[in-house]
């Protein structure tokens, strides 16, 4: 890989500027602006309807997600023109809200895939298999995860909750630097939010960056983070830090959605 | 009906046409007005090396209709033996080739279909099984574009004995490889399983008629493929329990992929049950590559090529996680990796 730009010490590490976005002819985003600084967590919430899923799939670039106007930097690299497996080899992970079924395909030997993918366009040697098996025997323990379920076929018969774990179990895998959590605690009963925050948390460090979506306040008693913001139609309406999250939990997003 | 005298009498009045039933999704006579010439004999220059070659020391070849016409494999005895239907040209031909295994022994049959030019071919196979005999046939068949080829398989199986087919095929013009197996139970077993990966205007059609007409026999069968471009899939399995062909056991699946809005499958799954204590099943399923599921996997690093290739080897991968003969489930398993990458 070509060497990056280095983004001085004040640029956020995710940048967002005035981004419009649109599904078919229905414009979601409506010129969003956002800064997450590296060793950063920060959480989007807003209404339904919002556009917090679409803020994603637009990050991950999924086809159907048109960028109209703005632009999007990840370390100074522009997100819009990289083909999703790029942005994922760039270190941008996002945790799905519905993760997907692969049938066939043993989530061990999709994952293998994957993180080798990666190396490679990454310009990195791939993992061996010992490696791999260790490193993954470790996440599953951190997770507690069944390990003979990472062998079956990727999500197929799991239940909401195991699949959230597994999404996580990649997260920890992969290592990213850039994670975008979007509504991971649907599905989760209380232990599993515990034991799947806990796996978040320990992938906070001063070099990664983190964006946490959510309707609820009750996953950020669990991540904390350092700033909040508040998405409706299209645009961050608020931001401040952990107790507008509290506050949005007592009062509601009516004054926003009536304010956007 | 019968394609073996149009083509020697070059009447194409005797082709297959959509009237007949089990050809109404492969006709032959709305496709040519007439029978091509007689094909010319081919030099072994124009035969080239087979995709099973290195695989069996003993090779039968078939070119242009000419070749040998009986197989023997005596009592007891294990042998492989490659089987090649070369066809090159735009000519017509026909072959009939007879195979006898003999009581216990045991035969893998390694077959391909190569070349094809704008050729219309026939090639027929009389397999006869003895007593505890077994036989396994894997195919594998890469023909032109303009090629129009039937071959037509009719096994009799006997008491103990197993018999069992892969055929892979990317497709032609026309083409279809029809099974028609007769099945006496007492203790033996059929499989007949088929894989195919259309592309563009190919056609393929995988018949199979099987016959339960005695007691305690096994029928296994699944069949999986993908139709893009405008490619034309059809699979029509028959599977009949005749009276007194008690505590049979038959099932049979065929799953297709349609990756592209003009591709088109046509699927018959066909069960006719006339005994008691049967346990049969049939499924059959179209549909298409999941986006949702594409993304998934992009957004995990996997580039879009890849994405499919994995999705589709494990689609076709459980059909060849059922050969039986190692080292040819190994080539047909590079055979279609190499497709699938291009193709998929």
């Amino acid at each position: 890989m070509t060497q990056m730009t280095r983004p001085d010490s004040t640029a956020a590490m995710l940048s967002l500027r005035g981004l419009h976005a649109r599904v078919g002819d229905r414009e979601i985003l409506k010129g969003l602006d956002l800064q997450v600084p590296s060793g950063e967590v920060h959480a989007i919430m807003g209404p339904n309807g919002a556009g917090k899923s679409t803020l994603s799939y637009v990050l991950t670039g999924r086809p159907g997600y048109e960028v109209t106007a703005g632009s999007a930097e990840l370390d100074g690299v522009n997100l819009l023109e990289l083909e999703p497996d790029e942005r994922a080899a760039n270190g941008l992970f996002l945790s799905f809200q519905y993760p997907l079924e692969i049938p066939g395909v043993p989530a061990l030997t999709f994952i293998r895939s994957a993180l080798n993918a990666q190396r490679k366009a990454r310009g990195e040697a791939e993992i061996s298999a010992p490696d791999f098996l260790k490193r993954a025997r470790s996440c599953a323990a951190d997770l507690k995860m069944d390990f003979d379920m990472l062998k079956r076929p990727m999500n197929v018969g799991f239940s909401g909750g195991e699949k959230k774990r597994m999404e996580i179990f990649q997260m920890a895998m992969f290592a990213p630097r850039f994670m975008i959590l979007d509504e991971t605690d649907s599905g989760l009963d209380i232990d599993a939010l515990k034991v799947v925050s806990e796996g978040v948390n320990a992938l906070r460090a001063p070099d990664r960056g983190m964006l946490v979506i959510t309707h609820y306040q009750r996953l950020l008693d669990h991540i904390r983070p350092d700033r909040v913001h508040v998405l409706a139609d299209g645009r961050i309406v608020a931001s401040g830090g952990p107790e507008l999250a509290l506050e949005l939990e007592r009062h509601g997003y009516d004054k926003y959605a009536r304010a956007a | 009906m019968n394609l073996d005298e149009a083509i020697r009498l070059r009447d194409p009045a005797q082709l297959p046409s959509r009237r007949d039933e089990d050809w109404r999704w492969t006709d032959l006579r709305g496709l040519l007005r007439t029978i091509p010439e007689p094909s010319s004999p081919l030099g072994p220059q124009a035969i080239g090396v087979g995709p099973f070659e290195g695989l069996a020391a003993e090779s039968l070849v078939v070119a242009n209709g000419s070749g040998p016409e009986t197989l023997r494999v005596a009592p007891g005895e294990t042998r492989t033996v490659i089987l090649r239907h070369v066809s090159r040209g735009d000519g017509a031909h026909s072959a009939r080739l007879r195979i006898e295994v003999g009581g216990g022994a045991r035969l893998t049959l390694l077959e391909s279909h190569e070349g094809g030019g704008s050729s219309l071919s026939l090639l027929g196979v009389d397999l006869t099984l003895e007593d505890g005999a077994s036989c396994e046939r894997l195919v594998l068949a890469d023909l032109d574009p303009e090629a129009v080829a039937v071959v037509e398989l009719d096994v009799e199986l006997s008491a103990g004995g197993r018999y069992a087919q892969t055929v892979l095929t990317t497709g032609a013009r026309r083409q279809r490889f029809e099974t028609r197996l007769r099945h006496p139970g007492l203790r033996s077993e059929a499989r007949l399983d088929g894989v195919y990966i259309l592309a563009g205007r190919k056609h393929a059609d995988l018949t199979s008629v099987v016959r339960h007409t005695g007691p305690d026999g096994r029928t296994d069968q699944l069949t999986r493929g993908f139709a893009d471009g405008q490619s034309r899939a059809v699979f029509q399995g028959r599977i009949t329990v005749q009276e007194g062909a008690d505590g049979v056991d038959a099932r049979m699946a065929h799953n297709a992929l349609i990756l592209s809005d003009r591709a088109e499958v046509d699927a018959r799954p066909e069960l006719e049950i006339y005994a008691d204590d049967v346990a049969c099943a049939h499924g059959a399923t179209v549909g298409a590559l999941d986006d949702d599921v594409l993304f998934y996997m992009r957004q995990r690093g996997l580039a879009e090529t890849d994405a499919r290739a994995l999705l589709a080897v494990s689609f076709l991968g459980e059909v060849i996680e059922r050969i039986d003969f190692a080292a040819g489930a190994e080539r047909v398993r590079s055979w279609l990796l190499a497709r699938i990458g291009a193709g998929v």
